[in-house]
């Protein structure tokens, strides 16, 4: 055995009270450092933004487009094929882009609707028994998430919506009839009278018709962003313990039942905050509608743009919206976030 | 059999409930594929695809030039071989090195029936399909001599093989856009797959060190660091990519002296970039979220600078965790880059665009989509299992494989 190594009995002369404190350069005092490097950094990006708008407002006035907002107020002279407020070519452009955005929303609202349904069915059938029904869903994820949106914008309007039928080889279901010239539906018409769609001189007419536009928008965002909401529905019923679906199914309830009141409720918490990140891509996808000729925020600003050349107005409206419709989504979310909570005492 | 028959009852037929909905989707999908098949084999009119393959594959490149994207592409094929067979030369330590695994065999098979078939497929002239023969040769020896000799390489050459890829990058845009010699080809005349890769490859390896530094931005102590990478942050994130890059081709020439704003191409490679960066900087935050805060204060009392502890310690530990967010990001990056049809540039979705306003092929979306969807399938599935076979090898936890 080595020998232990007496204690040493006297403290060690050095102690750090008797020596003075070396007193660290400035340029290694973790007081100052950080401020200057701070300092530096936001010189810099001052520098930069400096310049950006120096030159911005220097090419702008030479291109006698100085911000103005009067521009506003002038006829659009465009029209928009369909609008939920009224309007015409003769009504100004803040009218026109206010009917896009009404436009926008009214496809993000039903967008949500449909995806977080179909989102939702998809990711109950990823745990279903059915061997078949569980590989479907896997299939359906990988094949819709690998996918550009766009391009599966595209293919539903002008390989499905597009190829539709008119007149008397339209598609009918009851109360439903589907053409090229767009989605019929049932509803009250004139005299507060139930009215179905009926074939006038070769025309479809109902109390209700969607543009083919808006129906390839809304299956293409549903189709694409229930992909995505099926795998956040997926991951919060994966997180709910195994126990509560065996402790279910003793009680006796069925898959359903045990899905429905049980798992579901639970996985609520993992699921909200991630709806929250897919209801505001989903928003924001929204604008791709351009591409299949739906008249929403974006295709009026465009066109905006193109008529009086207001680059910077247009641009800076453009990113307004789509910034208060996030910021809205999110604070819902955050409220429905709240009530889902598991509350602790 | 018989177990797999009771295997297969037990999945499709447990209940009558189960039974009924089995017969029910058997049917839809029977119909269905009847239906695709029919309309693939008898009414599809495949010549659209066929036709313009060329442009489909590279634009509006000049033909006398297209020598280049070849050379380019056997650059990377034997590049991309040649890593294949460093990789499995070096296993991870806890793997017996096999040379040639089930899972390269069956690659290298559907590789090879991709050389066969893609360019029977589109009518390509012998000269052309004999070029894809021969990039798959290529691939094959690059792969087998790296495999037998790659262990017998010192450890800086095998830094210095990584180096291969950044160098490959480099030259393939001379030789892409020409210069030192070569004709210049203007952006204007990129297009198609070429552009689509050329624009998602750059954004892709530009947003990384930006992201990096955004997400480190994003969790200073420095409030002024802080504050300004949340705004940027956020600010990209709330808005849709299709505005910036409306932003990018309108405002730019504002924003820059006269004459000094990009080429069309390259802002909206720069906007893609720069959007990208907000979402990796969001992936690498999750990771650097997931180190433990006594991995840096063990380094810095170590002696380690915080740079260096960043670049040893912490980043390699959060890089680990963010990689399959990160490579989905790159994923929805690849995807993203079909808005830049929207702008009037003419990667794939483009010129999908423009072959059908040719009116001999109007009307022929389905064959068109249907081909691009396939395309961009494949791509971003590769990527997918390339990012989880990453994960991996990287993975320290692994448990040690007889295989």
């Amino acid at each position: 055995m080595a020998p232990v190594p007496p204690a040493d009995p006297s403290p060690s002369p050095l102690s750090a009270a008797k020596l003075p404190a070396p007193k660290p350069p400035w340029w290694r005092d973790r007081r100052v450092v950080p401020w200057v490097v701070q300092a530096v950094v936001g010189l810099l990006v001052l520098l930069l933004i400096a310049f950006l708008l120096g030159n911005l407002i220097r090419n702008l006035t030479a291109a006698g487009l100085l911000l103005s907002w009067r521009w506003l107020q002038q006829p659009a002279g465009f029209d928009i094929s369909e609008s939920v407020i009224p309007f015409n070519a003769q009504l100004p452009y803040w009218r026109a882009l206010a009917a896009g955005l009404v436009n926008t929303i009214r496809a993000v609202l039903v967008g949500l609707v449909g995806a977080t349904l179909l989102g939702t069915l998809v990711g109950m059938a990823s745990f279903s028994h059915n061997g078949l029904l569980r590989r479907l869903a896997r299939v359906y994820v990988e094949v819709v998430r690998n996918i550009p949106l766009l391009l599966q914008l595209v293919f539903w309007y002008f390989v499905v919506f597009l190829t539709l039928p008119n007149g008397l080889a339209a598609i009918q279901l009851p109360g439903v009839v589907l053409a090229k010239s767009g989605l019929y539906v049932a509803g009250l018409g004139e005299g507060l009278r139930w009215m179905g769609p009926t074939l006038v001189n070769g025309v479809w007419q109902a109390p209700l018709r969607l543009s083919v536009e808006f129906g390839a928008l809304l299956t293409g965002l549903i189709v694409y962003s229930g992909a995505f909401i099926a795998e956040v529905v997926r991951g919060g019923i994966a997180a709910v313990p195994k126990g509560q679906w065996e402790a279910a199914s003793s009680l006796g309830l069925s898959w359903f039942a045990t899905l429905r009141r049980i798992v579901l409720p639970q996985s609520l918490r993992v699921i909200v905050p991630g709806l929250n990140t897919q209801y505001i891509s989903l928003a924001k996808n929204s604008s791709l509608a351009v591409a299949v000729g739906y008249t929403d925020l974006y295709s009026v600003a465009e066109t905006t743009l193109n008529q009086t050349g207001r680059a910077v107005e247009v641009i800076l409206v453009l990113l307004a919206a789509y910034l208060t419709l996030d910021l809205l989504i999110s604070a819902l979310m955050n409220g429905l976030n709240h009530l889902v909570q598991i509350r602790e005492r | 059999m018989n177990s797999q028959l009771r295997r297969l009852r037990a999945e499709l037929f447990a209940t009558p409930a189960d039974a009924a909905l089995s017969l029910v989707l058997i049917t839809l999908l029977g119909l269905g594929a009847f239906g695709f098949l029919r309309w693939a084999l008898t009414q599809a009119q495949w010549a659209v695809v066929r036709v313009n393959s060329t442009l489909f594959a590279v634009g509006r490149y000049p033909v006398e030039q297209q020598w280049r994207l070849w050379l380019l592409t056997a650059l990377l094929v034997a590049a991309s071989g040649a890593t294949w067979g460093l990789l499995r030369a070096h296993p991870r330590p806890d793997r017996t090195g096999v040379r040639w695994p089930r899972n390269d065999r069956l690659a290298v098979g559907l590789l090879a029936l991709i050389a066969l078939a893609v360019p029977w497929a589109l009518a390509l002239t012998l000269a052309i399909q004999s070029r894809w023969w021969g990039l798959l040769l290529l691939l094959v020896l690059c792969r087998w001599l790296a495999g037998r000799h790659g262990a017998n390489l010192s450890p800086t050459g095998r830094r210095l093989a990584a180096l291969v890829w950044p160098v490959i990058y480099l030259v393939g845009m001379v030789l892409i856009s020409g210069g030192l010699g070569l004709v210049t080809v203007s952006p204007s005349e990129w297009g198609g797959l070429m552009l689509t890769l050329l624009a998602s490859s750059f954004a892709i390896l530009l947003c990384f060190p930006i992201g990096v530094l955004l997400a480190l931005g994003r969790r200073s102590d420095l409030p002024l660091l802080r504050w300004g990478s949340v705004l940027y942050i956020e600010f990209i994130r709330g808005a849709p990519l299709i505005t910036l890059l409306f932003l990018g081709q309108n405002i730019l020439g504002f924003l820059l002296p006269g004459g000094l704003a990009p080429e069309r191409v390259w802002r909206a490679a720069w906007v893609l970039t720069f959007f990208a960066a907000a979402y990796l900087a969001e992936a690498v935050r999750s990771g650097l979220a997931a180190v433990p805060r006594g991995q840096l204060e063990a380094a810095r009392s170590l002696g380690l600078s915080y740079p260096k502890a960043l670049q040893h310690v912490v980043l390699p530990q959060a890089l680990r965790v963010a990689l399959p967010a990160m490579v989905g990001q790159f994923i929805s990056l690849l995807q993203d880059t079909t808005l830049l049809s929207l702008i009037g540039l003419l990667e794939l979705l483009g010129t999908a665009r423009t072959v059908m306003a040719n009116p001999a092929f109007l009307g022929r979306n389905g064959e068109v989509y249907l081909t691009l969807a396939l395309l961009f399938w494949g791509c971003c599935a590769a990527l997918g299992l390339g990012s989880r076979a990453l994960e991996r090898r990287l993975d320290p936890h692994a448990v040690p494989s007889a295989t």
